[in-house]
């Protein structure tokens, strides 16, 4: 299988502080990789690394190389927007613009220079459609995205993500503020979308990574203990910490 | 959206002692009264002489948040009851007609015959304040971004405390400044004298920075963080994130500064008075000599006697400032409620 994303040697500081230490991962094209461990171990500073969102952070420093298709992402010839283009991001609060359902989703292509407004509406429909949303709202993609529920919201900003086009899509924690029934529909969306992306997600909950993903990582304290087939990493893992982790003996 | 608002008010309370709305001078004292009260609640399990004390504490705190509540009512009812009743009397019992104070371009309280027509300050004041606004709500909202976006540590520690510099400075320095740099300087780049609505509106906007500036800053640094992660993830340039995301979202509550810039424009006298000519007709350009309802009322007020309709028609003129003051501030109240939703 092809590696669409390969972390190398990554080791992040924010400033004193060493964040992520030496971090190796390979990241197989068109599955769900799931990153699990206890709060604060650098999940999200991990995750925010591969689509460079720790560069907005003052006092960040980052080593190491991660590539994207084989091209470093932190090099010279990357740009930073592009970059992002590619690699999306859903963020654990559902965070729409206040602006209306069809100007959401339609943000990214105007922001990539696509005003043709019989395009957008394709794109915009073929987002929506994307992310089992299309139904629920086609009649008031005028009305405030505001005045969605959580779960349509969150759904709305993963249509949002997808509108670009991107190859990989990064979820942190996005379930973690929504309701049991929210979460099931975007377990159930992130299988399917697993057809055409490759998406990586943070969660806060082990069951939901043994639920929905095909290989699971465990971080602990900013280190990355172990990388595996989902399966494999939960029926037989072979760092002890990561079995003291599952079996729910700390964390 | 409260706290947006909050800090600006103070702001522009310490440049400006006309601004303060009544809504506000009661909230005030009645905020400390349910501190107190709620404070000598708690008192189960403490010994009865204690108790005595406190409830002692609280109807003298009682009392004493009531007389001064009482007084700023008084005083600020008294001040309109005056106001009104001196500047209606104009009408009722001057005859003048309502019609003409507020149609009539031709002002000669001295003349033969007499005319009252107040139309070229209201115009002044209008023209020179929106332009004010016009001129300092860009500015304000760049200064904002800056603080905010581009250097918050430079914003925060040098801008910040230059930016509310500007609203201690008295307003005779400004127009002093105006008189002897603005004037001039139009004089020698635009036809006609230098003094003028350009001018009074040039010194306003300086004038009202610091409210507009501290409204968006504010509004700004209170945004949910997620909405600027959201543009740059997609995507989006630092340059598109400020123009398509924050600036449609501070938008209403830079119009709530704009409208208090607009106020503080509308009220101010001194400044605008030594750099706009004082002129009492409608200037055909911007650089010609006019006046507002302010510059008229300070520069006439002295030469006239209280009881003839020379002093009551300066009333009326100053009625004209207080309603509009009125209108202003519940505009805002509007504009408030409806970004709280
Ligand atoms: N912006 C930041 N500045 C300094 N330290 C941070 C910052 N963000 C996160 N950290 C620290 O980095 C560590 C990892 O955080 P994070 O990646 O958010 O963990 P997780 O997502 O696994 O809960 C934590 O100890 C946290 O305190
Ligand atoms: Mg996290």
């Amino acid at each position: 299988m092809k590696q669409i994303m390969e972390i190398d040697r990554l080791n992040l500081h924010y400033g004193e502080f060493h964040a992520l230490k030496e971090m190796k991962l390979d990241i197989p094209e068109r599955t769900i990789t799931a990153f699990i461990g206890p709060s604060g171990c650098g999940k999200s500073t991990f995750l925010r690394t591969l689509n460079r969102m720790n560069d907005l952070v003052p006092g960040v420093r980052i080593d190491g190389s991660v590539k994207l298709d084989g091209q470093d992402i932190y090099g010279a010839d990357t740009e930073v927007e592009t970059l992002r283009k590619r690699v999306g991001m859903v963020f654990q609060q559902p965070n729409p613009f206040p602006k209306s359902i069809f100007d959401n989703v339609a943000y990214g292509p105007r922001l990539h220079g696509i005003r043709d407004k019989a395009r957008l509406n394709e794109i915009v429909e073929r987002s929506l459609r994307g992310a089992s949303l299309w139904e629920e709202v086609k009649d008031l993609l005028n009305k405030s995205a505001l005045s969605l529920s959580g779960g349509q919201q969150q759904r709305l900003c993963i249509a949002r993500a997808l509108a670009v086009e991107p190859d990989v899509l990064l979820m942190d924690e996005a379930t973690s503020a929504l309701d049991p029934l929210s979460t099931l529909k975007i377990e159930e969306l992130v299988r399917e979308l697993k057809q055409d992306y490759t998406i990586v997600m943070v969660t806060h909950n082990m069951h939901q990574a043994a639920r929905v993903s095909d290989r699971t990582v465990f971080f602990l304290n900013g280190e990355l203990v172990e990388a595996d087939e989902t399966e494999k990493l939960f029926s037989t893992p072979v760092d002890a910490r990561t079995e003291d982790y599952i079996t729910g003996r700390f964390g | 959206m409260k706290a947006t608002i909050e800090p600006s008010t103070r702001s522009s309370e310490g440049a400006n002692p006309a601004a303060p709305t009544p809504g506000e001078a009661v909230s005030q004292p009645m905020n400390v009264s349910s501190n107190q009260s709620t404070g000598g609640k708690p008192s189960g399990n403490k010994p009865v002489a204690r108790k005595r004390s406190r409830s002692g504490n609280e109807w003298f705190g009682k009392t004493y948040t009531m007389i001064c509540v009482s007084v700023l009512i008084i005083t600020i009812f008294s001040i309109v009851y005056f106001v009104a009743s001196k500047g209606l009397a104009t009408f009722f019992v001057n005859g003048v007609s309502l019609k003409e104070f507020l149609t009539g371009v031709k002002w000669a309280p001295d003349g033969e015959p007499q005319t009252f027509g107040a139309l070229p300050f209201i115009t002044g004041s209008f023209m020179t304040s929106i332009l004010a606004a016009c001129i300092s709500a860009p500015l304000a909202f760049c200064a904002a971004i800056f603080m905010t976006e581009l250097m918050p540590k430079f914003g925060k520690t040098v801008m910040q405390p230059v930016i509310e510099l500007l609203a201690g400075i008295p307003s005779v320095v400004y127009g002093f400044v105006g008189l002897s740099v603005i004037v001039p300087f139009l004089r020698s780049v635009f036809p006609g004298q230098g003094l003028g609505i350009a001018a009074g509106a040039i010194v306003l906007s300086i004038m009202i920075l610091p409210t507009i500036t501290t409204i968006a800053t504010d509004a700004m640094s209170n945004l949910p963080r997620g909405l600027k992660e959201g543009s740059y993830a997609l995507g989006a340039t630092r340059w598109q994130t400020i123009s398509r995301s924050i600036l449609p979202a501070v938008l209403p509550a830079m119009l709530t500064g704009v409208v208090l810039g607009i106020a503080r424009a509308f009220g101010e006298a001194l400044a605008v008075q030594m750099v706009i000519g004082n002129a009492p007709h409608i200037p055909n350009s911007l650089f010609e000599s006019a006046s507002t309802l302010t510059s008229v009322i300070t520069l006439s007020m002295g030469n006239t006697i209280m009881g003839t309709v020379q002093n009551n028609v300066l009333w009326s003129l100053a009625l004209m400032l207080l309603t509009m003051t009125f209108v202003f501030i519940f505009i805002v109240r509007v504009l408030e409620r409806r970004s709280l939703r």
